[in-house]
């Protein structure tokens, strides 16, 4: 039982940080139909921001908003320099941006901070946080983390101005020009948004993976995952997908260790996790290819 | 009485075909116009070319301005609203979400909600379902729900893109006279593209007829009504 449970404890943990990059994924989704390759990256890029200023004596949640406020500038620099320009290219060009920018993180990471794998604190005390035996402390913080940040973005689009006017943009760009919103900054601050976003949860997951230029290529697997089991136009689709992800694959592996367990035959492991979650994709695509939370699109021909 | 918009020889531009040949028209403050014409006229294209939402050249002024190279939401920023053919509905949205949008740009948050519940006076309708997503109304709501929409920006021109497009004659009806309200009580002078010629010259002080990109007739509504060949064309009699 406890077993179970701290499995469950994880399977959430996990969930949260693919919650919080498909949440990412699907921002930049729903405005612009484009799914950014380079998110995973550019949230390992944001890790090593704060990693280096705390290297430099920098307190962790001072590290922490400083490269959060960083990944903003980031994003948004990028959608109007790089982006901008393409705005009216075919789908497959922007691609190519897009694998050009893992690329280009990946390497520079690599570059400026080497590809050796480097340990990354956890900001959450060990001794009295989380419930012994079930969750551990930095587990227990990153899912309250991702869901006071999840929390805030919610708040953000609700029920400000300027989350409508972005809503308004990402629904119908000509119209929402019509009402005299600046539909070409709202795509800028998106992606700043959605750049802040996948820097909490690297952030968040580096203490668990360790932190190294790589770090989040599986990730963005699960969270492009958690993306398409919620639905990939739906943001709350997407958290629920990464919650969905996160303890189903651990709640298989425990299966398939129990199983083998009591009966000596292998069948699946923590070895075949991403293996799962791609069959999650796979399943959830053949049954109900909007995803669980997405709308279908009819389109009048 | 002075111009509040004024057009001289724009043409416009669909890629490389050209759609508008040298249009000028003018607008009176205060005054409702209406631009008449078949179907592929170049109506809808011309409200278009207005807020440079397509490739246009020659001139356009707002209130002595001239506003031709200007970014669309830049144009709607200096008060014209345009109610775009189709509604330009945010479905996802809820009704009071879709009236709330439009007053973005403002800053007069006071004023923003007392200007709210006097739009709601013309249109109860709306009130009744503020709450309600947006893509959910009939099309005569989501049409009521353009017009309310493009007053919360204040606008001082409205363009509006066939309001009559697809609805019943009575909820038509409704709207022409709220409409009409809306330009005297509000002061907002309109430019009325329509398919529906007989509707639109009740309503309009002044009419400019389009055929094929080009203006051919303009005059006041009784004397373009009384015209043979717009009778024949558009009225039908």
């Amino acid at each position: 039982m406890e077993q179970f449970l701290q499995q469950l404890a994880s399977g959430l943990a996990n969930g949260a940080i693919y919650a919080a990059l498909a949440l990412a994924l699907v921002m930049i989704y729903v405005s612009t139909d484009h799914i950014n390759f380079a998110q995973g990256e550019m949230a390992m890029f944001s890790t090593y921001i704060s990693w280096q200023l705390m290297s430099w004596g920098a307190d962790f949640w001072v590290a922490f908003v400083a490269a959060v406020a960083f990944s903003f500038v980031m994003g948004v620099t990028i959608e109007r320099v790089i982006l901008r320009p393409l705005h009216s290219a075919p789908v497959l060009s922007i691609i190519v941006v897009f694998i050009g920018l893992l690329a280009i993180f990946n390497s520079v990471a690599g570059a400026i901070w080497s590809y050796l794998i480097k340990s990354f604190p956890s900001p959450f005390p060990k001794s009295d946080f989380g419930i012994a035996g079930v969750i551990g402390a930095h587990q227990l913080g990153v899912v309250l983390v991702t869901l006071v940040v999840l929390g805030l973005l919610f708040v953000f689009f609700r029920f400000t101005p300027l989350g409508l006017a972005m809503r308004a943009a990402a629904q119908n760009p000509q119209m929402a020009r019509l009402v005299g919103v600046r539909v070409d900054w709202m795509l800028a601050l998106g992606w700043g948004l959605a750049a802040s976003v996948g820097a909490v949860a690297g952030i968040m997951v580096a203490h668990i993976v360790y932190l190294d230029p790589n770090m989040m290529g599986g990730i963005l697997l699960y969270a492009f995952a958690s993306a398409l089991v919620g639905g990939i136009s739906s943001p709350g689709g997407a958290v629920a997908g990464g919650f969905i992800v996160g303890v189903l694959e651990n709640m298989v592996a425990y299966a398939g260790n129990q199983i083998e367990k009591a009966t000596g035959v292998y069948i699946i492991g923590n070895g075949e996790k991403l293996t799962v979650a791609l069959i999650i994709v796979i399943v959830v695509l053949t049954v109900k290819p909007a995803g669980l939370f997405g709308r279908v699109v009819v389109k009048r021909v | 009485m002075p111009a509040l918009l004024e057009v001289n020889g724009l043409k416009a531009f669909y890629g490389q075909t050209q759609s508008l040949y040298d249009i000028g028209f003018d607008i009176p403050v205060g005054g409702i116009t209406t631009l008449l014409g078949a179907n592929g006229a170049g109506k809808t294209t011309t409200l278009r070319a207005i807020c440079n939402m397509i490739r246009t050249e020659g001139t356009v002024r707002f209130d002595g301005k001239e506003i031709g190279g200007m970014a669309t939401e830049e144009i709607v920023r200096l008060s014209i609203a345009h109610v775009p053919e189709g509604r330009g509905t945010f479905t996802s949205l809820t009704v009071d979400e879709n009236l709330r949008v439009a007053a973005y740009t403002r800053k007069d948050k006071a004023a923003v909600r007392a200007d709210l519940e006097r739009i709601l006076g013309y249109f109860p309708r709306l009130r009744e379902r503020l709450q309600q997503q947006a893509g959910t109304l009939s099309g005569g709501e989501q049409q009521m729900l353009a017009i309310a929409r493009a007053l919360m920006l204040k606008p001082r021109l409205m363009l509006l893109d066939e309001p009559s497009f697809g609805l019943a004659p009575l909820i038509v009806q409704e709207i022409f006279r709220i409409m009409r309200r809306i330009n005297i009580e509000e002061k907002v002078s309109m430019l009325l593209v329509e398919q529906n010629a007989a509707l639109a010259l009740d309503l309009a002080s002044h009419a400019y007829v389009l055929e094929t990109g080009r203006i051919v007739m303009s005059g006041s509504s009784s004397v373009v009504k009384n015209d043979d060949n717009v009778r024949k064309s558009y009225l039908g009699y």
